[in-house]
């Protein structure tokens, strides 16, 4: 039977597999002169294996690496506890950065270099002993509506999405997911627990249909006309900007983007940043592979590769999908993480009472 | 050390305090109800479901003739291959509101709104896993009907029974036990299932474990959730247990099984009904979401080249995890199986039971059960190293996978134990040969067969797990099915194509040779 080259493949996966044991023990004795870093990443797009490979090309160090979800990320490292192998944690969502903060997930670090790249409201708050996490790019949340039935005037903010004249119009993801409770808790902030809830309300009132789906399902419900008005992320509309697919570009013609709260606090943006985990085994590479998310380059990378927007002032963006959607010019909230992440779970709870899955 | 992850879940009872009591209530006001309605819901329509098709495709081909048989009666198995969660990507994209069809129909007929309702429901979960979960009802009803339903059949047809009464009097009834363990089977996968409920948002058992200990950072809720779901499953074991007692008790009379089978010829419309009710559910379980698929597949390449490099290297950690698992658990279910065969002590084969018991858990509850203990273990004694152990090498990774999968080897590496005569070990051991050779010499040639199968079975089960292997995999082992499922989280489906597919071709691999092996017992 096939028995002798299935033996012939078995041996080979055991030796392989014992090299890598092996590789891996040795890795954990003598940390710190081995060029490694050990990366838990919540992303996972095809342009970050470029940024990787140049900072392994830039400096030397080899990055092994994880990618699972933010909470996924976050109940592992709990759960290794000081043995974690983790060095770098990179997470896609403000409030699980800060949560990552208070529940003692992340090493402070002193870097000057860092806190002069990267404004105030985007990194976590300055301690004597260091600064616990880096916003490295940031995604907007914006309003999509139907250009053929509502005019830009009818969304230009978040407030208005509770109008009686958007009833069965509109379309969100689940109140649940991390991006639509960031921008609820930040609400909250700006309009006091009473007004959230009547918000809410309005909302619940307004659903064209339960949530479901992602955000790329919100906004081609938009341009299918099953909704009118929908929330959605920056970075999915703007692949579906770039995208060469003619249904893509059908859905584009459609529909109309507008960055709400123009006129008040601001557009709500959610931060994508990084922190050197607290039983990091190599925390200068760590550092170092943070300085370098914040450098031009990989800036760079972050805007015209993965359509989001970059920390770092006056870098020039050729994203044409970023441009029309305002470049780097709009006005964008800037209330500290720790706030939105506190609000989480009263937002919640509201969540809760008012019906909103 | 199998059972122990699923143990642990059980003492995470003992942490009983006043704010475990307060979480506990408030489960139980909010989220208890839903999950409990909802498993309970897709358990029941999924019932339905896989027993009507599977039931009916075992009866036309086993009990008629008509154009196409020979052939549709392995092609009825091919949804096996198929990984419930790619059918569900795929009847997504396709039939939403949003979707290609429904904006076709919308353009060229002028229908307004929505059609029919979406796909991604209670409803459509159902559809999604009766499509991928029938063929065990199938392959153990049409096995139960090629061994004595045509003898029976035709003593009926001589006594003037009608062509309904025979079906429904004779031969369904006999293949009740197996359609009852057919049933377990797609069961325990619906209650396990993660992928599927995870991405059309139903509330189910499993997706709430993931909820409440993920999302909500619960992990003392996470485990009282997962001891309730493992009642239920406990409930389906029963019924599985009733069942294979009963298969037991008429498998032993059919020795005496008639080589001829005398099968009833259909022509026209009674024909053409057995070959549509045979082949919808091949199209719908395999042959509709493979084209779906493979034109995203398509349309994807189109915009940009597809990750080759980066794909080779999901499909070799994919082979190397299914690899090494399928080897270390048919390893250690022969070990069992020869130790219940030569002391079967009670001790022994209560054991052997309870390792088998992992099936039925689903993948999540295997995890909380490994974490909750290791950052115990990590807290307690930081020195030991155990939280890198565990997660940094493949030592977690491999033990999830024996305890969810070393039942599949051991019922395989079991049923081909069954089949030498316990005469052959006497015989061998009175010619002077010690235990030792007595399996080697003895039964490793005749148990050969069965250990290949076994092998193949959890190498192609690994491949597809996804909640452990997303959670619990060391640095750099990207699998096929875990960029399949994320890249359709990240509402990339022509990106999520490629491993989906290759994920389906390696599921076809142990479905052929099973259709081939069928084959060869149908015609010795």
């Amino acid at each position: 039977m096939c028995s002798s080259t299935l033996t012939h493949c078995f041996v080979k996966v055991g030796r392989r597999l014992a090299a890598t044991g092996f590789f891996l023990l040795s890795l954990s004795s003598f940390a710190a002169e081995e060029p490694v870093l050990n990366l838990y990443s919540a992303r996972h797009y095809a342009t970050d294996e470029a940024l990787y490979d140049n900072f392994t090309r830039a400096s030397g160090i080899k990055i092994n690496r994880v990618d699972a979800d933010d909470a996924g990320i976050l109940a592992r490292l709990k759960a290794e506890g000081s043995a974690s192998p983790a060095d770098v944690i990179l997470l896609v969502d403000a409030a699980r950065l800060w949560k990552g903060e208070i529940e003692d997930l992340f090493a402070p670090v002193q870097s000057p270099a860092l806190l002069k790249a990267i404004p105030e409201h985007l990194r976590a708050k300055q301690r004597p002993e260091g600064t616990r996490w880096f916003g490295l790019s940031t995604r907007a949340r914006v309003i999509v509506y139907d250009k053929q039935k509502f005019k830009p005037d009818d969304v230009d903010s978040y407030e208005k999405l509770a109008d009686p004249k958007f009833a069965g119009r509109l379309c969100i993801r689940s109140g649940s997911h991390p991006y639509n409770l960031s921008l609820f808790g930040s609400m909250l902030e700006h309009l006091g627990a009473p007004a959230t809830e009547t918000w809410l309300k309005g909302l619940v009132a307004n659903l064209a249909r339960q949530p479901k789906g992602g955000d790329t399902d919100q906004i081609k419900g938009v341009a299918s006309g099953e909704c009118g008005v929908a929330l959605a992320n920056s970075y999915y509309l703007a692949r579906l900007y770039r995208s060469d697919n003619p249904q893509d570009k059908a859905v584009v013609e459609r529909i109309g983007v507008m960055l709400p709260n123009q006129n008040s606090w601001g557009t709500h943006v959610n931060i994508a940043g990084g922190a050197v985990a607290r039983h990091a085994k190599h925390p200068q590479n760590a550092v170092a592979f943070l300085n370098y998310l914040v450098s031009e380059q990989a800036q760079t990378y972050f805007a015209d590769g993965n359509n989001e927007w970059p920390v770092i002032k006056g870098l020039s963006i050729n994203n044409p999908a970023l441009k029309a959607m305002g470049g780097a010019s709009f006005k964008s909230e800037k209330l500290p993480a720790s706030v939105v992440g506190m609000n989480q779970v009263k937002v919640q709870q509201m969540l809760d009472r008012v019906g909103l899955r | 050390m199998l059972v122990a992850p699923v143990l642990m879940v059980l003492v995470a009872w003992l942490q009983w305090d006043t704010t475990s009591a307060a979480v506990w209530l408030g489960l139980l006001e909010t989220v208890l109800p839903e999950y409990t309605l909802n498993s309970l819901l897709l358990c029941l329509l999924v019932a339905l479901g896989v027993v009507s098709i599977g039931s009916v495709g075992a009866v036309a081909v086993s009990l008629f003739d008509f154009p196409g048989r020979q052939t549709l009666s392995w092609l009825l198995l091919l949804p096996l291959a198929m990984p419930a969660y790619v059918v569900a990507y795929a009847y997504t994209d396709f039939l939403q509101y949003s979707g290609p069809l429904q904006m076709w129909l919308r353009q060229h007929s002028g229908w307004q709104g929505a059609l029919w309702p979406d796909v991604r429901s209670t409803w459509g979960a159902a559809v999604v896993l009766s499509l991928s979960l029938y063929p065990y009802v199938y392959l153990l009803c049409r096995s139960a009907f090629s061994e004595r339903a045509p003898h029976l059949m035709e003593a009926a047809r001589l006594l003037g029974a009608s062509v309904p009464r025979r079906v429904f009097r004779v031969a369904l009834p006999l293949a009740r036990p197996a359609i009852a363990a057919g049933l377990a089977l797609a069961m325990m996968e619906t209650l396990a299932d993660f992928g599927v409920s995870s991405y059309f948002g139903v509330q189910t058992f499993s997706t709430g474990i993931y909820k409440a200990w993920l999302v909500m950072d619960n992990r003392v809720a996470a485990a009282q959730l997962s001891s309730f779901l493992l009642l239920l499953v406990a409930a389906v074991l029963w019924v599985e247990y009733r069942a294979q007692s009963r298969l037991r008790f008429s498998n032993r009379r059919t020795s005496s099984r008639t080589q001829e089978s005398q099968v009833m010829r259909l022509h026209g419309w009674p024909a053409a009904m057995a070959f549509v009710l045979c082949v919808l559910p091949v199209l719908l379980g395999f042959v509709f979401p493979l084209l779906i698929m493979g034109h995203a597949l398509w349309i994807g390449s189109q915009q940009q080249a597809l990750p080759w490099a980066a794909f080779a290297g999901w499909f070799w950690n994919s082979l190397k995890l299914g690899g090494i698992s399928a080897v270390l658990a048919v390893g250690l279910a022969l070990v069992l199986a020869h130790g219940v065969r030569t002391r079967p002590t009670w001790w022994r084969r209560f054991s052997t039971q309870l390792a088998g018991l992992g099936y039925a858990v689903p993948g999540v509850v295997i995890v909380v059960g490994l974490l909750l203990p290791l950052s115990w273990i990590q807290q307690r004694w930081p020195q030991s190293g155990a939280g890198y152990w565990l997660t940094a090498t493949l030592l977690g990774l491999l033990w999830a996978y024996l305890v969810r999968f070393i039942a599949v080897a051991l019922q395989s590496v079991q049923s081909g134990y069954s089949r030498i005569s316990l005469s052959a070990d006497e015989s061998a051991r009175m010619l002077g040969s010690s235990g030792h050779d007595v399996f080697w010499r003895v039964h490793w040639p005749l148990l050969r067969p069965s250990a290949a199968s076994a092998l193949l079975l959890v190498w192609v089960d690994v491949m597809k797990e996804l909640p452990a292997t997303l959670v619990l995999r060391p640095f750099n082992t990207d699998t096929l099915a875990v960029m399949a499922y994320q890249l359709a989280r990240d509402e990339r489906l022509g990106e999520a194509a490629l491993p989906s597919l290759a994920l389906v071709v390696a599921g076809l691999l142990p479905v052929l040779l099973m259709a081939r092996a069928q084959k060869s017992v149908q015609k010795p």
